[in-house]
């Protein structure tokens, strides 16, 4: 297994700091707005976003919660893996409501495809939008297109997209992971 | 994580304690589930559940079905009352009649002892007991332990003392062999007539004194005098097992530590307790219902996820 990384710390801040500008131009100051982040992995993507936008741009009050998709999934039964669900923490309505999906990797689009349906048993938003760190092109199985993307990554199937964060793995990367079999 | 490491759900006595763990661990997520505006999720949408009771039921029935509901499963109901099981027809025949129509999955109750373990030897479908006889109830014993989990945090080291009927009680077996996997201390307390014989060779102490039971224990959990399976005199009167066996508001009142209250259901209210007990803010009846749709979606989920499409 061979792993490169395509994006460092310098490279990943500043792709944040990118995708916290353009949620400011669209959503001003965050009072009709919801971030979702999708478990597990879109989770540390949504802390750092509202910690930038808090920290960093003076925004208050900004209403955040994770989705958890597992029981809205198209593969259950169709794959080996057992599907073990994470927390779902969203404590109100979404109802006309903008939501902006939140999540590292934008791949087949299968995940944001289940958290559409998902994000409906909390009330009718008046809006969807995605946010994707990565969006791996050319890859999508649904027509499925970020709102907002980190950068953009040419890959092949058999390769993989890891998100590294520093509190987590030590530091912050991107690594292209590919399997020599 | 794995999966389950078995493919029906017929006893506690089968599963392995990480079973249960991932169990009751998947349950906390559908509880999430069951307290959103929309309570429903798509997951089970191509399964076929057939419900089949043999037996009365009123919670256990209405539970599976609501879980099967909330989980988007097609569900067919069948009462042995008003079936042909009264016109002489074989457990074998019936199931297999159902399941011709393509059913993937059965919950079953049965007032034979193994009633579900013979019945997965000879179907294709997966098989969840709902109660054999005075044998095992299962997921009762997991929405116990769910229940006890919830409000302690743990079941190990968690002293729990069961009370009453335990020689015909599926609901005290199960309860102990699942307790006793998660590492719980186990106590049966009870007349000397309604504690089978042997039961200290599953690891439990047994006490025929109430109030040294509750002393001791951190959970009670009383069980209902069958008295629809009490062929014989067991104790002289109602009377005098509730002056032995009945929990009081008085018992509780004079421990120096709060203890949680649990029963199955449905309560003899004034016999194994008062009504006083049942609605105090020690019992966690209600709850241990809420946690029995949860409970039941979690096994159904785990149980459907083995069975991969195409083999079903």
């Amino acid at each position: 297994m061979s792993k490169r990384e395509i994006i460092d710390s310098r490279e990943l801040n500043i792709a944040l700091n990118r995708l916290c500008c353009k949620l400011i131009e669209n959503h001003g100051d965050f009072s009709n707005s919801i971030l979702i982040g999708l478990q597990p992995r879109g989770v540390q993507v949504l802390l750092r976003i509202v910690q930038l936008l808090e920290n960093e741009y003076n925004i208050e009050g900004i209403r955040s919660g994770l989705l958890d998709i597992t029981f809205y999934r198209d593969d259950f039964r169709r794959r080996d893996g057992h599907l073990q669900p994470n927390k779902t923490k969203i404590d109100f309505l979404v109802e006309d409501e903008k939501v902006v999906f939140i999540d590292d990797v934008l791949f087949t689009g299968r995940s944001v495809r289940a958290a559409m349906d998902a994000i409906l048993t909390f009330g009718r938003p008046s809006k969807m939008e995605l946010l994707t760190l990565i969006d791996r092109r050319f890859s999508r199985d649904l027509p499925i297109q970020p709102d907002y993307k980190g950068r953009q990554v040419d890959s092949i199937e058999s390769q993989r997209v890891e998100v590294l964060w520093e509190e987590i793995n030590g530091r912050d990367a991107v690594l292209l992971t590919e399997s020599n079999s | 994580m794995s999966k389950l490491s078995v493919k029906h759900l017929l006893d506690i006595k089968k599963l392995e304690s990480e079973d249960i763990q991932l169990i009751l661990d998947t349950a906390k997520e559908f509880k999430e589930v069951l307290n959103r505006p929309i309570k429903k999720v798509p997951t089970l949408r191509d399964i076929t559940i057939a419900n089949l009771f043999f037996e009365n039921s009123t919670r256990t029935k209405l539970s599976f079905e609501l879980a099967e509901k909330r989980l988007s499963a097609d569900v067919v109901n069948f009462s042995a009352g008003s079936s042909s099981v009264n016109k002489g027809e074989t457990l074998i025949d019936t199931v297999n009649n159902i399941l011709s129509m393509k059913v993937d999955m059965v919950v079953m109750r049965h007032a034979r002892p193994g009633a579900a373990q013979f019945l997965s030897q000879h179907v294709d479908a997966s098989i969840i007991n709902a109660g054999d006889g005075r044998h095992e109830h299962p997921t009762q014993a997991l929405l116990d332990a769910f229940s006890i989990r919830e409000k302690l945090g743990t079941l190990q080291g968690i002293k729990i003392a069961i009370v009453g009927d335990i020689v015909h009680s599926r609901v005290a077996l199960s309860n102990v062999l699942l307790l006793k996997k998660m590492g719980a201390e186990v106590m049966v307390c009870g007349p000397t007539t309604l504690i089978p014989k042997y039961i200290d060779t599953l690891g439990v102490r047994v006490e025929h004194n109430l109030q040294i039971a509750i002393e001791w224990c951190d959970v009670a959990n009383m069980l209902r005098v069958q008295h629809e399976r009490q062929d014989l005199k067991y104790f002289p009167s109602i009377a005098e097992y509730r002056a032995q066996y009945g929990l009081t508001m008085e018992h509780l009142d004079g421990l120096n530590k709060p203890i949680l209250v649990m029963h199955p259901g449905p309560i003899n209210r004034g016999v194994e307790i008062t009504s006083e007990v049942a609605d105090s803010e020690h019992s966690i009846i209600l709850e241990q219902v809420e946690n029995g749709v949860a409970v039941r979606m979690a096994v159904l989920y785990l149980l459907a996820e083995k069975r991969k499409l195409g083999n079903s």
